[in-house]
C-alpha cells in the first residue's frame, strides 16, 4: 500500500472501530446521565453488564475483570465510576459512560469488598490474602496506603470494609476478633483505632445509613457487636447476646450478608445465623423486639427505601425462594419460587422496583416492589451482584 | 461390533467433553456428577472461592490437599468441623457424593 494511501485510510480505520465500538454513539444520540444505570456482575465469566434501571435493558457488556464470585462494587460521586472488586484481589474502575474498563489492577492474592471514602478520593479494599486493607487513590488506583491486619496469630483475613463520615474506614478482623477504625482525615497515612473482643469470628458488618452505627455479625458467637462513631473514645458493645438460646445452629451453607441491610421504619432487620429467622432490632436500643421464622437461612434481608417491606433469600440448598415481610404485621406476606439460586436484591433508588438476580437462569428479574408482579427479565450470565449507581450517595454501600 | 464402535465413541465423546468423572472405578453415574461439580464450584464455592483457591474458609485445590486420605475428606465434608464454619453436609449428601467430592477435590486441577 502506498504510503499516502495508508495515511488517509488509518483515520477512516479508527472511526470505524470506534463506531463498531459504540464509543461513536455517543456523538450520534443525546447527551445521558449515569444516575440510572447500574452493573450486574456475571460471576462465572468475568465479566458486567451495564444496565439502563428505567429501561430494563443491557447497554454494555464488560469482559475482563478476573475471577468475580463474590464480587461487589462502590461508586464515584459523579456516578460515572463503578469500582468492581473482583475475588482474586483484581480492582476494576469501570467508566458506565462509555462501558469500557477506565483503570483496572491486582492489588492482592484474595479479596472480599471494598468501600469509598466520604469524599470520593479514597478506594478501600478488603483483602484475606494477604490479610489487611489496601486503599488507593479514587482517580488513578495508586496506592495510597496499606494497612496489615497483623494480630497475635499472624495477618488476619478482614471483613466487613465499610466507609463511615470523616474520611474513615471501620472493618473487622476475622481470625482476630477485632474491629479496626483507620481514619485518613489527615491525608494518606491513617490513624488506626484498634478494638480487641468484639466477639468470635465477625463475618460480616453494615454501617448505618446516618453512617453513627458499625455492626458486625458474629460467626463464632450467638450476638453481634455496634460500635457507635460518634462517641470517642469507641467502645464495642454486645447486642442481641444469646439470640440463638443456646440451641445448636442449623448448618450454614452461606454466610448471611449484612451490607445489605435493612433499616424498617424505627427497627432494623438481620439475618440470624444457623437460625431460619430474621431478627428485629430497635434502631434506639438495640434491643431485639422481635424475630420471624422464615423460610430458610437467610442470606440477604433488604428492606425496600421505604421500609415498608423486607424481601428475603437464602443459602443454599433453599435458595429458589423469595419471602417478603411486612414491617408492620413481621409477617411473610408473599412468597413465590422466583428460579433457581436468587442471588441477590437491589432496590431502585425510592423502591418502586426490585431487580433480583437469579444465577441458574442466567436472568435477572425485574419486579414491581407493589404488586410484585414481574415485569422484565434482563438477560445475563450466571448473575450474582447487582449495584445501581445511586448507591454513590449512600454511605455504607 | 458396531456396538463396542459406538461404546469407544461414547467413551472418546465423554473424554472430549472433559467428562467430570474423577476416578475410572467411579460408581456416580455422569449426570450427577455434574451436578456435584457444580455444587463444588458454586455453592462450596461460597466460601472456599469458586476456583476453590480460598476464601473465608482454606485453599481446598488440589496442591494444597496432596496426601490427603479421601475417606477422611468425605468425613469432613458430611459431618463439618466443629468449632468452624464447614457445615455437615450430610442432609444434602450420600456418603458415596462425599466421596465423590472428595476425589475430585484431590485430582482436579482445572482452575
Amino acid at each position: 500500500m502506498k504510503p499516502a494511501l495508508r495515511v488517509l485510510l488509518a483515520p477512516a480505520l479508527i472511526i470505524a472501530l470506534l463506531l463498531s465500538a459504540g464509543l461513536g454513539n455517543a456523538g450520534q444520540t443525546s447527551l445521558r446521565g449515569t444516575g440510572d444505570l447500574g452493573i450486574v456482575i456475571e460471576r462465572a465469566s468475568g465479566s458486567v453488564l451495564v444496565i439502563d434501571a428505567s429501561a430494563h435493558k443491557t447497554i454494555f457488556r464488560i469482559e475482563g475483570l478476573g475471577d468475580l464470585s463474590h464480587a461487589s462494587a462502590v461508586f464515584s460521586r459523579d456516578e460515572r465510576y463503578a469500582f468492581v472488586f473482583g475475588r482474586d484481589g483484581g480492582l476494576t474502575k469501570v467508566d458506565i459512560l462509555t462501558g469500557t474498563i477506565a483503570k483496572r489492577i491486582m492489588q492482592a492474592g484474595n479479596s472480599i469488598g471494598g468501600a469509598i471514602s466520604d469524599d470520593g478520593k479514597l478506594v478501600a479494599v478488603a483483602n484475606y490474602e494477604p490479610g489487611g486493607v489496601t486503599v488507593f487513590d479514587a482517580e488513578t488506583l495508586e496506592l495510597v496506603a496499606e494497612v496489615a491486619a497483623t494480630w497475635s496469630g499472624g495477618r488476619s483475613k478482614v471483613v466487613g470494609l465499610e466507609d463511615a463520615p470523616g474520611r474513615r474506614f471501620a472493618f473487622s478482623l476475622w481470625d482476630a476478633g477485632e474491629t479496626w477504625v483507620a481514619d485518613f482525615s489527615t491525608g494518606h497515612a491513617p490513624k488506626i483505632t484498634k478494638l480487641a473482643n468484639i466477639g468470635k469470628m465477625p463475618y460480616d458488618a453494615l454501617v448505618t445509613g446516618s453512617g453513627r452505627h458499625y455492626i458486625a455479625g458474629l460467626y463464632g458467637e450467638d450476638g453481634l457487636t455496634v460500635i457507635d462513631l460518634w462517641q470517642s473514645p469507641l467502645v464495642p458493645r454486645r447486642i442481641l447476646n444469646g439470640y440463638g438460646r443456646g440451641e445448636e445452629k442449623l448448618p450454614v451453607y452461606k454466610m448471611p450478608h449484612l451490607e445489605g441491610w435493612a433499616l424498617a421504619g424505627d427497627r432494623f432487620v438481620l439475618p440470624a445465623v444457623g437460625r431460619h429467622e430474621v431478627l428485629w432490632v430497635d434502631a434506639r436500643s438495640f434491643e431485639e423486639v422481635g424475630r420471624t421464622k422464615v423460610h430458610g437461612q437467610p442470606v440477604f434481608a433488604v428492606a425496600r427505601p421505604d421500609g415498608r417491606h423486607v424481601w428475603v433469600n437464602f443459602a443454599h440448598p433453599l435458595n429458589d425462594m423469595i419471602q417478603v415481610i411486612d414491617t408492620l404485621s413481621g409477617t411473610v406476606v408473599r412468597e413465590w419460587k422466583a428460579g433457581p439460586a436468587i442471588l441477590h436484591i437491589e432496590f431502585s433508588p425510592r423502591g418502586n422496583e426490585v431487580f433480583v438476580s437469579v444465577r441458574d437462569a442466567n436472568v435477572v428479574h425485574v419486579y414491581d416492589a407493589g404488586t410484585f408482579a414481574k415485569k422484565a427479565e434482563i438477560a445475563a450470565q450466571n448473575p450474582s451482584g447487582i449495584f445501581l449507581a445511586a448507591r454513590a450517595h449512600k454511605t455504607g454501600l | 461390533m458396531p456396538g463396542r464402535l459406538l461404546l469407544v465413541c461414547i467413551l472418546l465423546l465423554a473424554c472430549a467433553l472433559g467428562s467430570a468423572a474423577p476416578s475410572a472405578a467411579d460408581p456416580i453415574a455422569s449426570p450427577r456428577a455434574r451436578e456435584l461439580e457444580r455444587l463444588v464450584r458454586q455453592d462450596c464455592g461460597s466460601c472456599h472461592g469458586m476456583t476453590l483457591k480460598g476464601g473465608l474458609g482454606p485453599d481446598i485445590r488440589a496442591e494444597r490437599l496432596a496426601g490427603s486420605d479421601p475417606a477422611s475428606l468425605a468425613a469432613i465434608i458430611l459431618d463439618g468441623v466443629p468449632g468452624k464454619p464447614m457445615p455437615p453436609w450430610r442432609p444434602l449428601l450420600s456418603e458415596s457424593d462425599a466421596l465423590w467430592i472428595a476425589n475430585y477435590l484431590l485430582t482436579e486441577t482445572k482452575p
